[in-house]
């Protein structure tokens, strides 16, 4: 707001007067930012979060972004909340307004009590009595910083970051150490930047009077943390997990899983005697080709996987049905976007559990790992294949644009001493000796998981023939019923095992709870927070299961049985975990009721506990 | 290693100690005198004279008929029939696993050039190494005899239905996506397909044989450009191939001008003696040319068409470590403690 606009300043005025001066909001808030995407707005918007971040207070930044390059409006929204509550919310408290083509929607946006921060050309101050409004001529500050047109445009977002750091308190030497790790390597921007970030702050101490209740006050909450998305999380635990091939097409929100996987492998995965690579990453022609070559690669002893979305999950599906028939290793990360088809390939959610689980024709059904966090990203990555080389099958690690792209504060990953690199029942020539042989698809130790060979053993007995057409337990092609029926029992068998060496369920029971929410994912976020609203608000108590893989783990049952009603939160249209546990366990079917949210936007704590009081009242 | 000269070896072994029946697989179960079936015999016994290692072969295929004969030799080798179309990249997983491997992919024109012309033309670009053999003989045989998309413009189906469609010629793309050894046969001739599998083998990167192996249930009747009397009546050889294992000396001399010697990537050579033509096998124009013009009178020409020996492979390409990835031990996979630490360290 400027000192200038009377009639701004009483509207102003009589929003404060409202709420009462004993009404200052500290570190709980959210800011959404309205940009024009390809503009530098991530950035800043990073600089933002990163500057939050960096005092202590708990913090998520989430970016809601077009499927385009340059030029359509994207939102970048940031939550500050001492509680440690990082799923998004709901409400926006604090707009800024950057974007002509959203302006209108972006200042209706705000909650009443809120505020605006908006360019002064938009012409929005005084449209809305209920929030504080602050104009700024950001692109003519620009303008002073820097002259060069292309470069004025890029750093118009960095002077709101000042602008924000007056009003909010932030501190500045943090948001200067955020712009120059932001632009750790080009020192001319980062200068540039810190200049543009100094002009929005002084225009904002000249000019602005500070009307709204919210602060950002020093916590030692974040103290010590990290902050990563996901996909590079996945990365490093692909690294780490002792990744030796990766097959790729480029599909968003997946790409960058494997972009930072090239990154790291580059710098710590090169042989230091022969300069040489001890990973291989083939970008292929497309996802038939990536899976094709995943499956060839762990067919051949390869740690092997592949990175992609839905589409690429639908492409995918002949192959990942051989890995299940023929018995061969794949990991695949499936960063979940919106479907159906191209669907908005932008935004989040969680619509492939169920095609997963089945991906490919006849009768398949595979493993599944589903992490919440970007510690569980690092961890399962690694998990995912021992387990598919445990299990000689495809392993999916679905996450989501959400996790996968966003950026999450963490505590650092620990070294995974605890999770050794583990190749499964594969045997040595002196192993084919010592047992005079072998046959490929035979349940000699009763767990349904047979010994195999690698290409390139010797031992004149080590040779078996893979296919995807009905084969026996020597790996002969046959097409008897009986043959087929053992074969594909066992397989069902075999992959029932695996419910006990997937990450087990995470439980919180509360014994006075008479019913129980199930999230998995990044839905996680949102329920904490969920819960703490339930009990606040309404006195309902609730106990909750969090899934972590699939098949289904018993505690899963134990826990569906002992509540009432349970609450089955999921990101998709058609509760397809729902789906899943009441075909499995029909009898349950009648305890589970569905909340559900997939309008493409991360799950928030209110839609979920409205929902829930709402069926509750029933 | 044993070599022609020195340490004489037992009868009907080869220079690995290793008898015809080592290359052998199960018994066909194709049509009797499937083109395919000759294809897999000469196979047999290129990899028996050349002293192949079984242990070190994958034996790679889609699916189709001519998928099915990996099955029909080298027992003790692994082999791997995978999905319709996408064998090479399977083979390309495998190579990247254990670049020690020598892939021979088997697929027929149907798994090649029409569901798997994707995977194909990319293998050819990034020239994995492998031995594919494209058992050409224009018709879907499995599922009875439905036009391919290497069938001649106006050839006929025994039903006389005529295909309206021009040919796709794999040699053609092979040469133009820089493939280093592309040859055409016939199953019908024995001699020179022996040597061309055996340059193949000594060959680095890609070889590609595209080799017409007649369907004798559904195209070999009057009418069909892809009948053994049609191959046998309009065949002609660029050259006579013959090929001399690295661990052989050339005995004999020829003439100048008279035969062409080409060094492969092993020292193994490939000597293609002058029959009508003066043919420069390095030369991608001469080769095109060629191709050209005896497709525009639906007649068959056979030999070497194109090769580079020297072009780098995609391991290389890739400066893959020299042991296999698939058997390197856990501490060369995982990084130090303190890398993940200075990971963490640029986090914060």
């Amino acid at each position: 707001m400027r000192k200038t606009a009377n009639n701004e300043q009483t509207a102003v005025h009589e929003a404060t007067e409202r709420r009462g001066p004993r009404d200052v909001i500290v570190n709980d808030f959210s800011i959404q930012v309205a940009t024009v995407n390809g503009s530098g707005s991530q950035s800043a918007n990073m600089v933002l979060m990163r500057s939050i971040f960096q005092m202590g207070v708990p913090v998520s930044g989430k970016n809601l972004f077009p499927s385009n390059i340059a030029g359509l409006p994207t939102w970048f929204t940031i939550r500050a909340n001492q509680n440690g509550y990082i799923a998004r919310k709901g409400e926006i408290d604090f707009a800024v307004a950057l974007n002509p083509q959203t302006a209108r929607e972006d200042l209706d946006s705000v909650e009443s009590g809120g505020a605006l921060l908006a360019e002064a050309s938009l012409g929005l101050a005084g449209q809305r009595d209920d929030i504080s409004c602050y104009e700024v001529p950001f692109a003519k500050l620009a303008a002073d910083v820097v002259a060069e047109v292309k470069l004025r445009k890029l750093v118009a977002n960095m002077v709101y970051v000042g602008v924000l750091a007056h009003l909010l308190s932030i501190d500045v030497p943090e948001v200067e150490e955020a712009i120059r790790k932001q632009f750790r390597n080009k020192s001319r921007a980062a200068e540039i930047n810190v200049k543009a970030m100094r002009a929005g702050l002084e225009y904002a101490r000249e000019h602005l009077v500070k009307t709204d209740p919210y602060r950002l006050k020093r916590m030692e909450h974040a103290r010590g943390m990290i902050v990563i998305d996901g996909n590079s999380a996945a990365a490093l635990g692909a690294m780490f997990g002792g990744c030796t091939v990766v097959t790729w097409y480029p599909i968003t929100p997946s790409t960058s899983l494997v972009e930072q996987i090239i990154e790291y492998m580059k710098q710590y995965r090169i042989d230091p005697k022969s300069g040489k690579a001890t990973f291989a990453i083939a970008q292929a022609e497309d996802e038939l080709a990536a899976i094709g070559m995943a499956v060839g690669a762990g067919w051949a002893g390869a740690r092997a996987m592949t990175s992609t979305s839905g589409p690429g999950i639908s492409l995918m599906s002949e192959f990942v049905g051989l890995s299940y028939f023929a018995e061969v290793p794949a990991v695949i990360w499936d960063i979940q976007r919106v479907g159906p088809s191209t669907g908005m390939p932008t935004r989040t959610g969680q619509g492939d559990i169920l095609s997963c689980y089945f991906l490919s024709h006849g009768d398949t059904k595979h493993i599944l790992l589903i992490p919440a966090t970007v510690h569980e990203c690092f961890r399962f990555a690694q998990e995912a294949f021992n387990l598919a080389e445990k299990f000689q099958t495809t392993v999916f690690c679905m996450s989501d644009l959400d996790l996968g792209m966003n950026n999450w504060m963490s505590e650092p990953f620990d070294y995974p001493g605890d999770i050794p690199i583990a190749r499964g029942k594969v045997l040595s020539a002196e192993e084919l000796d010592k047992r005079g042989g072998f046959s490929r698809y035979l349940d000699t130790d009763g767990d349904g998981i047979p010994y195999r060979t690698l290409p390139g053993n010797p031992h004149p007995a080590a040779a078996y023939f893979t296919r995807g057409s009905g084969h026996n337990e020597h790996a002969g092609y046959s097409e008897r019923p009986d043959d087929f029926v053992r074969l594909v029992d066992r397989l069902a068998r075999k992959i029932e095992s695996a419910r006990e060496f997937v990450p087990a369920p995470v439980v919180d029971r509360n014994p006075s709870a008479g019913i129980g929410i199930i999230a998995y994912g990044t839905t996680h976020h949102a329920i904490a927070e969920c819960r703490d609203q339930l009990r606040r608000e309404q006195g309902i108590e609730t106990s909750y299961l969090r899934l972590r893989a699939l098949p289904l783990h018993e505690a899963v049952i134990e826990f569906i049985n002992s509540h009432e009603r349970v609450y089955l939160v999921e990101q998709n249209r058609d509760g397809q975990m729902r789906g899943i546990l009441a075909m499995e366990h029909p009898d349950l079917a009648g305890r589970l009721r569905p909340v559900l949210h997939y309008d493409g936007i991360p799950i928030d704590a209110r839609s979920i506990t409205r929902a829930i009081i709402t069926q509750e009242q029933e | 290693m044993a070599t022609a000269t020195d340490t004489p070896r037992p009868k009907g072994t080869n220079r690995v100690g290793l008898v015809i029946q080592d290359y052998k697989g199960l018994d066909s179960t194709l049509c009797a005198g499937c083109g395919h079936d000759a294809i897999t015999s000469q196979l047999i016994k290129a990899m028996f004279e050349y002293g192949v290692q079984p242990h070190r072969v994958i034996k790679l295929s889609g699916i189709g008929c001519s998928s099915k004969t990996p099955a029909y030799f080298l027992r003790r080798s692994h082999g791997f029939n995978a999905v319709h179309g996408r064998m090479p990249a399977v083979a390309t997983g495998a190579i990247l696993a254990n670049r020690r491997l020598m892939p021979i992919g088997v697929s027929g024109d149907g798994d090649t050039a029409s569901i798997g012309m994707g995977q194909f033309i990319h293998m050819l670009r990034r020239n994995i190494p492998i031995v594919y053999i494209m058992e050409n003989n224009g018709v879907y045989g499995l599922t009875k005899g439905q036009f391919s998309a290497t069938a001649d413009l106006g050839t006929k189906l025994k039903t006389g239905v005529a295909n309206d469609l021009p040919p796709i010629d794999v040699c053609i793309l092979a040469i133009e996506l820089g493939c280093g050894y592309v040859a055409r046969s016939f199953a019908g001739d024995p001699k020179q397909l022996v040597a061309l599998l055996q340059g193949a083998l000594a060959h680095k990167g890609t070889a590609l044989l595209d080799v017409i192996s007649p369907c004798v249930t559904f195209n070999n009747h009057d009418g069909s450009t892809k009948s053994y009397k049609y191959a046998k009546e309009t065949e002609e050889l660029l050259h006579e191939v013959g090929f001399v294992p690295f661990f052989e000396p050339i005995e004999a001399d020829y003439e100048a001008g008279t035969a062409k010697v080409v060094e492969l990537h092993d020292g193994s050579r490939i000597i293609l003696k002058k029959v009508d033509r003066d043919y420069d096998p390095s030369s991608k124009a001469m080769a095109l040319r060629a191709l050209r013009e005896f497709n525009q009178k639906t007649e068959f020409l056979t030999g070497l068409l194109y090769v580079d020996p020297k072009k780098p492979d995609f391991t290389e390409l890739l400066q893959l470590h020299d042991e296999p990835l698939a058997t390197l031990p856990a501490e060369s996979l995982r990084p130090s403690r303190e890398a993940l630490d200075e990971i963490m360290e640029t986090l914060r």
